[in-house]
């Protein structure tokens, strides 16, 4: 490069009042809520949730050091063991049953027919009803004796089971609510169907392919990369599953502990017994099972989710 | 070949195409008959809430349903209020809520431009963290946090719920960041040689030219103020603070079995928002598909 004279007392300026200086400070200043707001309230809580894990602390006395103590006092907890399997099992059924149920909707309304607005609108809608307000109806419609569910299972003369009165019923229940509000999850599966070119079905039917053929090598495929998300997102949201459960059971979990889940469980030990090194051992088990179902569905992404790579070369 | 064969393959052409019209119109047919069960099923649940609100206990009890209330009561809707200020709850979900819509379409707003065009050093690191956080489950964070507000003598009061919503959310940076890459530059260019400063450029360039982004941000925010739940449970402890969702809870646990009385507490606060879906709906879809994370 050629020195330019002109330009020589300018680089001894701060580096701040360059053009680059000035768009670097703008930069900082327009993220600069966002930092702090993500030091002061995500980090520091984060890094102080793990060294609250190593102690006792009421909020009263001064915290005391334990060591491991809480960890290990977790593993012979025979709630926390009862709390885990809730979680596992809402979040083994609910997640892929949820995914099932989105993704059959969204294919259905894929197809060219008219009044698809309507549709559309009334699988979606369920998904935008407040949880409180959800758990309310729900509380109602599952009422064992002259609920709406019982009584229509009871018109065709089968007895209906006792829902979320009932120590086996409890857990599907909650899916069954869970499910009715998946309409979100649903309006991305068919974003992405309606995303596929018309082209490749095109070109398969030329090839022979029936409406089976179609289904299994191009649009599953070409949906995978939805359903990876849909599956991320719902495993880390699952394992938190809270209010829904909260308000159904008046913050205990029952029938007999039946759907204390993780977060309600991690709950009580911190605001009931205010046992907060406890909970916060609780919160880093969880953050750490999160972490690796995470990173092992990532990790396997590349065997099963397809990534169209367009002409401009970017994934 | 001859004709009559030619004849012949037309006319099997035609049946052919016939009975791919009929095949067709049976397909749609199937597909109307299972999207409307479908759909009543999905929608019932709120048509029945609805109907019960307006409904006496003698008349709840019965079965099979009365779907459409005969006679039509408004009674339950303000005897609800005997129980629950409902109105007073609105106000504090609401002041709540404006924060949590300017922390979306303003502090994430302009933290997604600067993340869409500004060149700094350290901001691909610092977009790597933003992406991560997203995927942070949110229990982590609780426990410490609330012995920090309760330090700052903040608990019994809006500002935990209010103070860090101010501060933007990685989920709306990232989602507003995604939409400012699609604008076009030229514009921008053109109020930078004018001598514009960044601010002045976000406000007057971009700011229109993303408005349906922002108002789909703006509905999420609001939204999410608007459902919280766990945040008010924690740290609300007067009933006079209660925002919707706590004490439409709180309410439940007292009307027990009135379930016209709590039908009709749940249809004011679900209906604010199923109005708001049918006015911006393009708006809702969008957000969503935003956040299925293309490209």
């Amino acid at each position: 490069m050629v020195p330019d004279a002109r330009r020589l007392p300018v680089a001894r300026k701060h580096w701040f009042a360059t053009t680059r200086g000035k768009e670097a400070l703008s930069f900082y200043l327009f993220i600069l809520p966002w930092v702090l707001g993500f030091i002061i309230f995500t980090v520091g809580p984060i890094i102080a949730s793990l060294a609250l894990s190593f102690t006792q602390y009421d909020m009263i006395l001064p915290p005391k050091f334990l060591g491991l103590d809480n960890y290990v006092e977790m593993l012979n907890d025979p709630l926390f063991y009862q709390s885990m399997y809730n979680t596992v099992y809402i979040v083994v059924l609910a997640v892929p049953i949820g995914l099932m149920v989105s993704f059959t909707i969204a294919l259905l309304l894929n197809i060219k027919v008219g009044g698809m607005a309507a549709y559309r609108t009334a699988y979606y809608i369920p998904s935008v009803v407040p949880t409180v307000a959800s758990a309310a109806l729900w509380l109602y419609l599952l009422q064992p004796q002259w609920g709406l569910i019982n009584g229509l299972i009871g018109a065709v003369g089968i007895k209906g089971p006792g829902w979320l009165a009932s120590e086996v019923w409890s857990k599907p229940s909650i899916i069954l609510m869970m499910v009715w509000g998946s309409g979100g999850t649903m309006i991305l599966y068919l974003a992405a169907l309606q995303d596929i070119p018309e082209i490749l079905y095109e070109a398969a039917e030329i090839d022979g392919a029936n409406w089976g053929g179609k289904f299994l090598h191009v649009t599953l495929p070409l949906v995978t990369p939805t359903i990876f998300f849909t599956l991320v997102m719902g495993v880390i949201g699952s394992f938190q599953v809270f209010s829904a459960i909260f308000v159904l059971t008046d913050g205990m979990g029952g029938p007999v502990n039946s759907t204390l889940v993780y977060l309600i469980y991690l709950y009580r030990n911190a605001f009931a017994f205010f046992r907060m090194g406890f909970a916060s051992a609780m919160a880093w088990i969880l953050f750490i099972i999160i972490l690796v179902l995470t990173v092992i569905q990532f990790s396997t992404a590349s065997l099963w989710v397809y990534y169209e790579i367009d002409d401009r070369g970017r994934q | 070949m001859t004709t009559g064969k030619l004849r012949f393959h037309a006319k099997a052409g035609q049946i052919a195409k016939r009975r791919h019209a009929v095949q067709q119109a049976l397909g749609r047919l199937a597909a109307h008959l299972v999207l409307v069960i479908g759909s009543l099923v999905f929608i019932m649940p709120l048509v029945f809430m609805l109907s019960t609100s307006l409904k006496a206990m003698r008349q709840i009890a019965k079965f099979p349903p009365q779907w459409i209330p005969n006679p039509v009561i408004w009674g339950n809707y303000s005897d609800v209020f005997l129980y629950a200020p409902m109105h007073k709850y609105l106000r504090n979900t609401l002041i709540i809520t404006v924060t949590w819509v300017f922390g979306a379409a303003v502090t994430s707003s302009l933290a997604a431009y600067a993340f869409a065009r500004l060149r700094a050093p350290g901001k691909n690191a610092l977009f790597m963290i933003l992406l991560s956080t997203m995927m942070l489950p949110g229990v982590v964070r609780l426990i410490p946090s609330y012995i920090l507000f309760a330090k700052l003598d903040w608990v019994g009061t809006f500002k935990p719920l209010m103070i860090p919503a101010l501060t933007g959310s990685a989920f709306y940076i990232f989602l507003l960041r995604q939409f400012y890459m699609t604008i076009p530059m030229d514009l921008e260019d053109a109020a930078l040689i004018d001598g514009c400063g960044r601010f002045r450029t976000w406000v007057s360039i971009i700011v229109p030219l993303a408005k349906p982004a922002l108002a789909t941000v703006t509905i999420f925010a609001f939204m999410g103020g608007w459902n919280d739940y766990m945040g008010p449970l924690i740290y609300l402890n007067n009933k006079r603070q209660y925002t919707m969702s706590l004490g439409l809870q709180v309410f439940s646990r007292q009307v027990g079995a009135e379930w016209g009385l709590l039908m009709a507490a749940s249809t004011m606060m679900v209906s604010p928002i199923i109005l708001l879906f049918f006015f911006a709906q393009k708006n809702f879809v969008q957000g969503i598909t935003m956040t299925g994370m293309k490209g």
